[in-house]
């Protein structure tokens, strides 16, 4: 299959590794990955903070970016949830009937990386090799927009060496949510911090999820307290295999990758 | 806070200097008005969060009861095979109601008429207020007592009443335990819920008067101070107020849901009977109410059924009030329901779930909203009553992280509401800010490839500044600094995903 | 401009001036239980029990001396049976001798009794629920409310599965309490607590 994949605009600018994991993975379960070069962003972060105004000619830009994919695959249950919710939305809001028709039309074709291998290819064992001890954090958007429900589970269960250990509170947000963190910086913190809690009380190495939005906070948190715990996209742990124990698998703090 | 007489009158109630423009909705519908009730805080959420996060009392008390309600709803629901059909026609009822509202509404006046009530209509809590003070000075007394209810804590009607003269003692053990303690509610259901038993005890030690001094902190031991309390109170009161669950328009027939049997004794011995609700709490049809009977007591106490639930329709000779009023307030409500997205806050049954998962609401507790709907639903309900200006910071106040609509027991679908509030108030603003124009810049790169690769080697310079370490400085400047206090933030890479994809696929897409 | 008129004209301004239609309501949830009738009961009782209800169980022509075991549990032995009200239309063969019949005294007067006896119009055994419908076998409200023990005899036929069923059976013109376990509190750190303001003591007697 010819898979479109959509980097997302905080993963391509800042952590160009998960990209890079998601495309190698899709290679090696033998499809073709292109990367539209047009793409920005889907704009759920000017949604979310009241400017849906101005979303529109970025969800127009992510529209033309896109056309004529026949999958599009983003590493973000987060990105994928905008696009399924809320795109079409704000269009139709500004009277861009043709533009919100187009965006379902994308939006029925975009899919969250766990749910496309899962449901799509029809894989849990993509064959990566992991072996490090590995809590997951279910994202909110994930969890309830999108609805993944185990399936990342399943792929990280199928992953040789890997030592999956339940996360305590793991349907709790860890108190990201966009602008949120900055205009409510005290509450998220707190959230943070209870978050931060339940991940070092599992012992685990790594703390996993689908999204890099939510794992740079929780990774920025873990950092910030010098803990040994670091935080690590799903799609790299899936990428990774004995021959190439990358992409960029690291013994730094996660942020730093 | 005492309200004096001359600020119940709405029409002269001064702006705050500089105040936005505010109180009318696109409609011309007027929202609740400034300087009386309680549906507006004094400091912005974030403000007043950052002093509740500090208080380990405050934050010990609402995690331990906020864990042990959540458990209990979960269960009880999960006892129901059919719980979401049930919310599902409670969702389609409420819609249902709200778009016949005028027609119900009157046909709830005959019916209630027709079996000897009163009907009054309030178009502000100023109104409300006044209504409700001369029924019970009609009466000669000086005093009512009260069963717990949100419509008479947002209209402010008991600092009315004192102002009037006349004493209203609330009976709801939660809302005896904040009137006695001098607090404010700071949870739907349980207005006490930031306190805890030891701190209930020393309040009754110190404010009940024959209070048993051996009065120990058992819950049990703490019911039955109230009980003694206010035994003697419900056996010589003469008037009543209450508010109401539902009205039911096709019958006239009123629905009170409690547990202590408080409002039984408010409801059936006094001889007049005020009721204060809001336009929207109605339901068409008595069979309606099989829908939203296993709804409420199971989202909310987390019970199969609230231990008493009282209805009456009217008046019935030789059986409770021969005197029954019903005060119907607007107070912002119209307006709410002319916005098309907003208006599925009115479906709200004040079960007070979202409070109980929100993780937002679970750490800062109910006062920070400033409003006397806090948590997720107050976050959009009072905003919208009182003007998105009024309550600015409200719709800021959640991660969106959709917990609340999860639970919602009529599907209010909170986070979408919250995001269009947020919209509502950016393009309420005449001047441009820091915020609007970072945002309008950005904007334009992302809808334009050229501008974000430009934007993305900016963003790629931030390593400049954190001279080869992992992460960048904590020391940056505001907005970036909101972050960097409590978390780090990572180098940015020299090179983004889609150039260094360009790159080694020779410019090829 | 009325205050009437006003909120309804803002009601019709909010609304616009071409309606949407009103949403269907689909009600494809349970509106009947098909559970045996034993099995209801049954069901009954567990739900009464967990929410610290008493229940005694007992035939058609045991009743009236079920009640006294029932007065006995609740007040201890020895009550005195002037100190036991009764609801004025409560079947003779329910009731134990000497017992007080409610009349149009006062209302604050039933504080001074020690428990009543009333029946029930329907109760649901999905929620552990009497509901009081006020008729003279159920008496007024205040009867069920002052004394400080109450008594209520349900018999097999008025029992419901769900309470779809059970409003199908009610009047809602009617003063009606429903009333499940002993008066209760959740306010002290969201623990239920049994006991306030109504009875404190809730005794089911179920026959069948």
């Amino acid at each position: 299959m010819r898979v479109a994949l959509f980097a997302t605009c905080l993963v391509d600018t800042v952590v160009p590794q998960v990209a890079r994991a998601t495309a190698a993975l899709l290679e090696r379960l033998g499809h073709e990955v292109v990367v539209p070069a047009g793409q920005a962003c889907c704009g759920q972060m000017h949604v979310n903070t009241g400017y849906r105004r101005e979303a529109v000619p970025i969800v127009a830009n992510h529209v033309r970016a896109f056309a004529g994919a026949e999958a599009v695959v983003a590493p973000s249950g987060s990105c994928v949830a905008s696009i399924h919710h809320q795109q079409a939305m704000v269009a139709r809001r500004a009277g861009e009937h043709g533009l919100a028709d187009e965006a379902e039309a994308l939006a029925s074709r975009t899919y969250e990386l766990s749910q496309f291998l899962v449901d799509v290819l029809g894989v849990t064992d993509v064959g990566a090799y992991y072996p490090h001890r590995v809590t997951y954090h279910p994202t909110c958007h994930s969890l309830r927009l999108l609805q993944v429900g185990d399936r990342p589970l399943r792929l990280l269960r199928a992953v040789r060496g890997l030592e999956l250990v339940e996360l305590p509170g793991a349907e709790s947000c860890c108190g990201f949510g966009g602008t949120f963190s900055v205009k409510n910086s005290d509450t998220s913190t707190a959230m943070l911090t209870d978050k931060m809690a339940n991940v070092l009380a599992t012992h685990a190495e790594v703390c996993t999820a689908g999204d890099s939005s939510c794992l740079m906070h929780i990774g920025g948190g873990l950092s910030r307290l010098r803990s040994g715990t670091r935080t690590v996209h799903l799609a790299e742990i899936l990428a990774s295999t004995e021959d190439a124990v990358s992409p960029h698998q690291t013994t730094r703090p996660a942020v730093t990758a | 806070m005492t309200t004096t007489p001359q600020d119940l009158r709405t029409d002269q109630t001064p702006l705050a200097p500089g105040a936005p423009r505010s109180g009318t909705t696109f409609l011309g519908l007027p929202t609740a008005p400034r300087g009386v009730g309680h549906l507006r805080g004094d400091r912005p959420f974030p403000d007043a969060a950052r002093d509740a996060l500090r208080d380990g009392q405050l934050r010990a008390n609402l995690g331990h009861a906020t864990q042990t309600i959540r458990g209990k709803r979960a269960k009880v629901v999960a006892e129901l095979p059919d719980w979401q059909q049930l919310r599902a026609a409670g969702s389609a009822l409420k819609a249902a109601t709200m778009a016949r509202l005028d027609e119900h509404l009157e046909e709830l006046e005959r019916q209630v008429t027709a079996r000897g009530g009163t009907v009054h209509w309030a178009r502000d809590a100023a109104e409300a207020n006044r209504i409700v003070t001369d029924l019970v000075r009609a009466t000669g007394t000086d005093e009512v007592v009260k069963v717990k209810s949100m419509a008479t804590q947002e209209i402010g009607l008991n600092e009315a009443l004192e102002a009037a003269g006349i004493a209203a003692h609330e009976t709801d053990l939660a809302e005896l335990i904040v009137q006695l303690g001098d607090d404010k509610p700071s949870h739907i259901l349980v207005p006490a819920i930031h306190k805890n038993r030891a701190e209930i005890r020393e309040i009754f030690l110190r404010t009940m008067p024959r209070v048993d001094a051996d009065l120990t902190d058992e819950p049990r031991r703490l019911a039955m101070a109230a009980r003694s309390h206010l035994r003697e109170r419900f056996l010589r009161a003469r008037v009543a107020i209450s508010g109401a669950n539902f009205a039911v328009a096709e019958t006239g027939t009123l629905a009170v849901v409690e547990s202590e049997g408080n409002g039984r004794m408010c409801l059936t011995l006094p001889e007049t009977l005020i009721t204060v609700m809001g336009i929207e709490k109605l339901v068409p049809t008595w069979r309606d109410l099989e829908v939203f009977l296993q709804l409420l007591p199971r989202s909310s106490t987390g019970e199969r059924m609230n231990p008493y639930t009282s209805m009456w329709a009217g008046v019935t000779p030789g059986d409770g009030p021969q005197d029954f009023h019903l005060v119907l307030v607007d107070n912002g409500r119209t307006a709410v329901l002319a916005d098309e997205v907003g208006r599925q806050a009115l479906h709200c049954i004040r079960c007070s779930a979202c409070l109980n998962v929100c993780p937002v609401y679970e750490r800062t507790g109910g006062h920070a909203y400033g409003s006397v709907y806090p948590g997720p639903i107050g976050a959009v309900l009072s905003p919208q009553l009182t003007g998105v200006e009024d309550n600015a910071s409200l719709p800021y106040a959640s991660s969106l992280c959709g917990a609340c609509y999860d639970v919602c027991p009529v599907a209010i679908d909170i986070p979408s509401i919250l995001v269009h509030l947020r919209a509502e108030h950016v393009e309420a603003q005449e001047k441009p800010t820091a915020e609007s124009v970072a945002f309008k810049a950005l904007g334009r790169a992302m809808s334009n490839p050229r501008l974000w690769r430009l934007a993305q080697r900016a963003a790629g310079l931030g390593r400049l500044v954190a001279r080869g370490r992992p992460t960048m400085p904590a020391a940056l400047p505001f907005p970036a600094s909101a972050w960097t206090r409590s978390r780090d933030l990572p180098t940015p890479p020299a090179e983004s995903f889609t150039a260094q994809w360009a790159r080694e696929h020779g410019g090829r897409s | 401009m009325s205050a009437r008129e006003e909120v309804l004209g803002r009601v019709r301004t909010a609304l616009g001036e071409t309606r949407a239609p009103v949403p269907e309501v689909v009600r494809d949830y349970r509106t009947t239980d098909d559970r045996p009738a034993a099995e209801l009961l049954d069901v009954l009782v567990d739900r009464l029990e967990d929410y610290k209800a008493s229940v005694l169980r007992c035939g058609p022509d045991d009743v009236a001396a079920t009640v006294t075991a029932a007065l006995d549990a609740g007040l201890g032995t020895g009550w005195a049976p002037g100190s036991v009200v009764a609801a004025p239309g409560l079947p003779a063969a329910w009731r134990p001798e000497g017992l007080d019949t409610d009349d149009d005294r006062p209302p604050v007067q039933l504080a001074e009794r020690a428990a009543s006896v009333t029946a029930v119009a329907v109760a649901i055994a999905e929620t552990g629920t009497l509901v009081l419908d006020g008729t003279p076998p159920c008496g007024r409200r205040a009867l069920s409310l002052l004394p400080d023990c109450l008594v209520c005899v349900v018999t097999a036929e008025q029992v419901v599965g769900s309470v779809p069923e059970s409003l199908g059976r009610l009047d809602p013109l009617r003063p009606l309490t429903m009333i499940s376990g002993p008066s209760a509190t959740s306010d002290i750190e969201l623990q239920r607590v049994e006991g306030v303001h109504g009875p404190r003591t809730l005794v089911v007697v179920l026959v069948a």
